[in-house]
């Protein structure tokens, strides 16, 4: 029996309308887009925006990039992090998203044997965790097929 | 020259996994310190404290509580919390406040008592929290961090594991002297490839483990130091712990994703170019002065990445620079002849005083069985992650 699948957390991803995407904010005074959500002040130091909140719009990243690094996991990790048991290990991958020159991290869905510095990835969403009330998702990397 | 500040005295408790209180680290290395300036603890007139966030409340207020282990003695005080370092922004409170003229006599203290394992975030249910969201939604642990750098380096400059490897066979051998050191003991490259991988492409070898230690020095104005019959002391110049510049667009601890470079273009000097140019601008002098230095080695890949960060190299000559073994003790610039990280573990706020502890007894010709000839100038960086880092440069 499977249990409703839960995003692992609120606003930082989406699934709907056309597959993954990263959901941050963005400046509309300077165009300086932001991941995590950034709701109160542009950073930009040059922007001459508001800088009150009310430059910050919702914004979907693109899904693509490139990997900049990777790693990965082979001893499980202190909580918060919930793992499962025996533990599996797990890459890392660091995406520079090629639109907007940002290096996102993310889990990948492949081993580092499988991954290389520049190699193209695009985003998915996968299982993070599971426990007796739901299956939790997060985002993450996959090569492009 | 009326810059400058002497640091009369040096002290350390041993590195180690000891198991007490990091309050008697912290004593034990203000008592050193003050022994080697010949002065006595009431004749401190201010205290800056390092904080430890491990170790309860007393470790959040270090200062005081050092202050209250050597005896209330009326001291002015302050404490710094700066991640990794936060020991260097206790000496640049201590420094501000002699170069302002409002004390002559300071004493910096800084010490930790380090869990088992992977550091993990402080306690509770945080969601808030960036530090324990990046555990929660990625496993991302500090050795993820520095295997993203290493693998990056390895792509872009051509390192490999047998660089990584010669950086710990080296600092293991410089350590292997210093009393103050964890780990004294040859390595050997073979030793650091059979090391179990944590998280490739780092091994065991590769990855500093977290210690407890304790770090003091004491430091006065220049005028207090002629008074006091020390004529040349090691002084300090300069101490850089600038920030980042928009956009940061190398990933840190506990980023999720760095700046977007979409708007505006990334700064000339990337942070942690940018920690020890500032101090360089600020002493007057440049990478070809130095006679020694003390980098921050997390991991044995980053000691290849602040080669070129403090300038001993063009960006891409790090691996060239370290086979030539002009980083190793008899070479041209010897790069953690205290043994580094690699041989103590990180004491978080003890690691950046006891970098200048051990370029204070290099100058000062006192650093018995990994003596660098003839230093005269030395660099201690920092990378204190969370925005954080740390340039101090000492000459005599």
């Amino acid at each position: 029996m499977s249990t409703p699948r839960r995003p692992a957390i609120e606003g930082w991803f989406r699934t709907d309308d056309g597959g993954p995407r990263l959901r941050g904010t963005r400046c509309s005074s300077c165009g300086t887009p932001y991941f995590p959500r950034n709701e109160l002040a542009c950073r930009n130091p040059g922007c001459t925006g508001p800088k009150d909140g009310s430059e910050l719009q919702e914004y979907a990243f693109s899904n693509r990039g490139t990997v900049w690094s990777y790693a990965d996991a082979r001893y499980q990790p202190p909580p918060p992090y919930v793992s499962p048991e025996p533990f599996v290990p797990y890459a890392i991958a660091a995406v520079e998203l090629t639109e907007e020159r940002i290096v996102v991290l993310g889990q990948a869905t492949v081993g580092v044997e499988d991954l290389e510095v520049g190699m193209p990835v695009e985003l998915t969403e996968d299982t993070l965790y599971e426990d007796d009330e739901a299956t939790y998702t997060v985002w993450k990397w996959r090569p492009v097929q | 020259m009326t810059d400058d500040i002497a640091v009369l005295g040096a002290g350390m408790h041993p590195w180690g996994k000891w198991g007490r209180n990091f309050v008697e680290y912290g004593l034990a290395a203000a008592r050193a310190a003050l022994a080697d300036a010949g002065l006595a603890w009431p004749d401190v007139q201010y205290v800056a404290g390092a904080d430890t966030i491990r170790n309860g409340y007393p470790g959040f207020i270090a200062g005081a509580t050092f202050a209250q282990a050597l005896g209330w003695s009326g001291a002015r005080v302050s404490s710094a919390y700066a991640a990794c370092a936060s020991g260097a922004q206790a000496i640049g409170n201590a420094r501000a406040q002699i170069l302002a003229g409002l004390c002559d006599v300071a004493l910096v203290v800084g010490a930790d008592a380090a869990p088992k394992g992977f550091f993990k975030p402080v306690g509770g249910d945080r969601p808030d929290d960036p530090d324990w969201l990046r555990f929660r939604l990625l496993g991302a642990t500090n050795p993820i961090y520095f295997a993203l750098a290493a693998r990056r380096r390895m792509a872009l400059h051509g390192a490999t594991l047998d660089d990584f490897a010669a950086v710990k066979v080296k600092n293991a051998r410089h350590g292997l002297a210093n009393p103050n050191a964890r780990y004294r003991k040859e390595v050997t490259a073979e030793d650091v490839r059979e090391s179990a991988v944590v998280a490739d492409p780092l091994r065991l070898l590769d990855i500093c483990a977290t210690s407890d230690g304790g770090a003091a020095i004491v430091l006065s104005s220049m005028d207090f130091a002629r008074r006091h019959g020390v004529a040349d002391p090691v002084r300090i110049p300069a101490l850089s712990t600038v920030t980042p510049t928009f956009p940061k667009t190398v990933i840190d601890l506990p980023d999720f994703a760095t700046d977007s470079a979409m708007t505006v273009p990334e700064p000339a000097l990337p942070f942690r170019s940018a920690l020890p140019q500032a101090a360089y601008e600020e002493a007057g002098l440049g990478p070809e002065d130095l006679s020694v230095a003390e980098v921050y080695d997390l991991s044995t890949a980053l000691e290849l990445d602040w080669y070129e960060d403090i300038g001993l190299c063009e960006v891409g000559g790090a691996e060239e620079l370290l086979r030539s073994g002009a980083t190793a003790i008899g070479g041209r610039i010897p790069v953690n002849p205290s043994g580094g990280l690699a041989c103590f573990g990180e004491a978080i706020p003890a690691q950046a005083i006891a970098q200048v502890c051990e370029l204070t007894w290099q100058l000062r010709g006192q650093a018995e069985g990994r003596q660098v000839e003839k230093a005269r100038a030395g660099i201690a960086v920092n990378q204190g992650l969370f925005g954080h880092g740390s340039a101090i440069i000492t000459v005599r």
